[in-house]
């Protein structure tokens, strides 16, 4: 009741400030792009858990990944809006590659990195090149197809892959050729969080440019897209390959990380999972993933070691609740109690 | 009439969907500047005709001429660069952006830089600066930041015609610009397309008779995909067949 007052005071404090004008309004638009202080909090709670739980690095590196893999999907998802069910394949890619070299005697990270995300980029723009004419419920499937494929293809080379026992046998080498992936996880972890960092900064760049912005109008209206004389096939088409570079980097991260590689890498439940964590966090929102990830772990986390056996359901009650009652996610919670901090 | 290219023809434009034939041999021609609405009752064809134009919908035959130059087969996006521009009889706006936002996209769209991944889209002031004018320009100002869904229909129809004028048209379709705004609130509407820069041809689909005479000077009738008759208003309002088929249909209303 509290709660419904003050979004209430709020709402209508809002709705009753006048309007910002002229050169105002035209600053206030051009600044949206501009760096807030709460940006920095994933960062600070990302090394605050390096100091306070020195014992779960390992984990924290992949959620790191992780939120990679959702930031990925969120491109897609949240501002092209083309909703897939495939990411993994660009995951599983990505994991693939950095897994094969680094299991034929190319262990070298960084180069192991960018050998994955243009693989994965080449494999969504081939992908993409083929079916991003569709849309809705075909394109959904078509994605779904391409992830099928690229699991099967992994299965059938099993003197590549390994098949359904996985990848055995990588060696990756110290990053620099300096800092040994040890047993502690901690240059995993430092090594996961530079590079979601950079990758950050990248989708941020994008998103905030006129490319980014025609993607949200994309999700918005394609009809008036086309209509304002946008190219929709070859913006979509740029953001799914760029996308697919960001989840290849993400797979290989893990497969680095873990010195592992298994089918479920390509796997249906993979692409599900991380539509379920971007929608708790808050899709086409940039930080719905670093909020999504984390949340989805932890829950997963509580939830099986409480029932085991029915922890999935949990999840799903979950879910359902966010759908019914926090549309946008945690995000659009935070909307709700502060629409100022909201950009426009 | 006119000598030199049409700023907008079709020649022997058809469409069939199944059975349907929507566009039937259409030949018409928009001039330089033009003031011409499109006429006829619901089903006659008249939004295909759009659609058919600026390339939403391929054509089963004929040709279309943009300034002379054969664009049947350009695709839309080409089109609206080259200056054809539509706005929609059902609003299609961004609805969860701002005005500024909406005006803005077409703005960087027609400059060629809604493509650019590098610099962020507040940087491109000049943009930014044209999307308001018009805004401004409209009426509209007061609104730039509010998301179009939170504004009155005759606002987001304004906001359609504005989105429209941000992409500099030398060809403007103006699909029943006042359609579901309540009859007080139209004059606005009707301002701004009188405000129209002369150069502009304008080809405006309207129901609304008196509308139809105050901003025409050419009518064209259309009924079931084919074009019944062609004229001056004076005309158009004196045909015994349009007056049967049309007038005379909806004054019996
Ligand atoms: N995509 C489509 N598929 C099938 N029939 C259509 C399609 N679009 C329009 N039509 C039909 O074509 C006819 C003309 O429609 P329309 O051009 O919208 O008429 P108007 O704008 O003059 O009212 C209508 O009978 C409509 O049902
Ligand atoms: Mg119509």
């Amino acid at each position: 009741m509290a709660a419904a007052r003050f979004i209430r005071a709020r709402l209508i404090r809002a709705a009753e400030a006048p309007p910002i004008v002229g050169p105002a309004a035209i600053e206030v638009f051009a600044r949206r792009h501009r760096l807030r202080p709460y940006e920095a909090l994933p960062w600070l709670t990302a090394l605050g858990a390096y100091v306070l739980f020195p014992g779960y690095l390992p984990l924290a590196a992949q959620t790191l990944a992780t939120i990679l893999f959702a930031l990925s999907a969120d491109l897609v998802l949240g501002y092209a809006g083309i909703v897939t069910l495939g990411q993994a394949a660009f995951f599983g890619t990505g994991a693939y590659t950095a897994g094969i070299l680094a299991a034929n005697d190319w262990g070298e990270p960084i180069t192991g990195l960018f050998a994955a995300a243009v693989t994965a980029a080449v494999i969504g723009f081939l992908s993409g090149l083929l079916i991003l004419r569709s849309s809705g419920l075909t394109l959904l499937m078509q994605t779904l197809v391409v992830a099928a494929l690229l699991r099967e293809a992994a299965n059938k080379a099993s003197a590549i892959t390994g098949g359904d026992d996985g990848l055995q046998g990588m060696q990756v080498w110290p990053i620099f050729g300096h800092f040994e992936f040890g047993l502690f996880g901690r240059t995993g972890f430092f090594y996961c969080l530079a590079v979601l960092f950079l990758c950050w900064l990248i989708v941020r760049r994008l998103v905030h440019s006129p490319f980014g912005r025609s993607l949200t109008g994309i999700r918005e209206n394609v009809a008036r897209m086309h209509a304002i004389g946008a190219p929709v096939f070859w913006r979509r088409l740029t953001v799914y390959t760029i996308s697919a570079g960001l989840a290849g980097i993400s797979g290989a991260l893990i497969a680095q990380t873990t010195s592992f590689v298994g089918l479920d890498s390509l796997g249906l439940e993979r692409s599900g999972t991380v539509l379920i964590m971007l929608i708790i966090g808050g899709v086409g929102r940039l930080y719905g993933a670093f909020i999504g990830v984390p949340l989805y772990m932890i829950a997963q986390d509580r939830f099986s070691s409480i029932d085991p056996v029915y922890w999935y359901f949990w999840i799903g009650l979950l879910m359902v609740l966010l759908v019914t009652f926090a549309r946008g996610g945690v995000l659009g919670l935070v909307d709700r109690f502060w629409p100022a901090g909201r950009r426009l | 009439m006119s000598s030199g290219p049409a700023a907008l023809e079709t020649r022997g434009l058809t469409k069939s969907f199944g059975a349907l034939t929507v566009a039937n041999m259409i030949d018409f021609r928009l001039e330089q500047g033009a003031r011409h609405a499109l006429i006829g009752p619901n089903g006659a064809g008249k939004t295909s005709f759009v659609n058919l134009v600026t390339g939403a919908l391929s054509p089963s035959g004929g040709h279309i001429l943009f300034g002379g130059a054969d664009i049947t087969t350009l695709p839309q996006a080409v089109r609206v660069k080259r200056g054809l521009v539509r706005t929609f009889q059902v609003t299609q706006l961004f609805r969860g952006l701002s005005l500024l936002e909406n005006v803005t996209l077409a703005v960087c769209e027609r400059r060629g830089i809604g493509g650019d991944l590098r610099r962020p889209a507040g940087d491109h002031r000049e943009a930014i600066d044209e999307a308001y004018a018009l805004l401004e320009k409209m009426g509209l100002a007061k609104e730039a930041l509010r998301p179009v869904a939170t504004l009155a229909y005759g606002r987001q129809r304004l906001t359609e015609v504005t989105v429209a004028l941000g992409l500099a048209p030398k060809v403007l379709l103006l699909d029943e610009p006042a359609a579901g705004v309540p009859t007080g609130e139209t004059g606005r509407i009707v301002e701004a397309i009188e405000a129209l820069s002369p150069e502009i041809a304008l080809l405006i689909i309207e129901h609304d008779m008196d509308l139809v005479f105050r901003l025409a000077r050419r009518i064209t009738v259309l009924v079931q995909g084919r074009v019944l008759v062609e004229g001056p208003p004076a005309k158009i309002a004196a045909d015994p067949q349009v007056r049967r088929v049309y007038l005379g249909e909806r004054a019996a209303r």
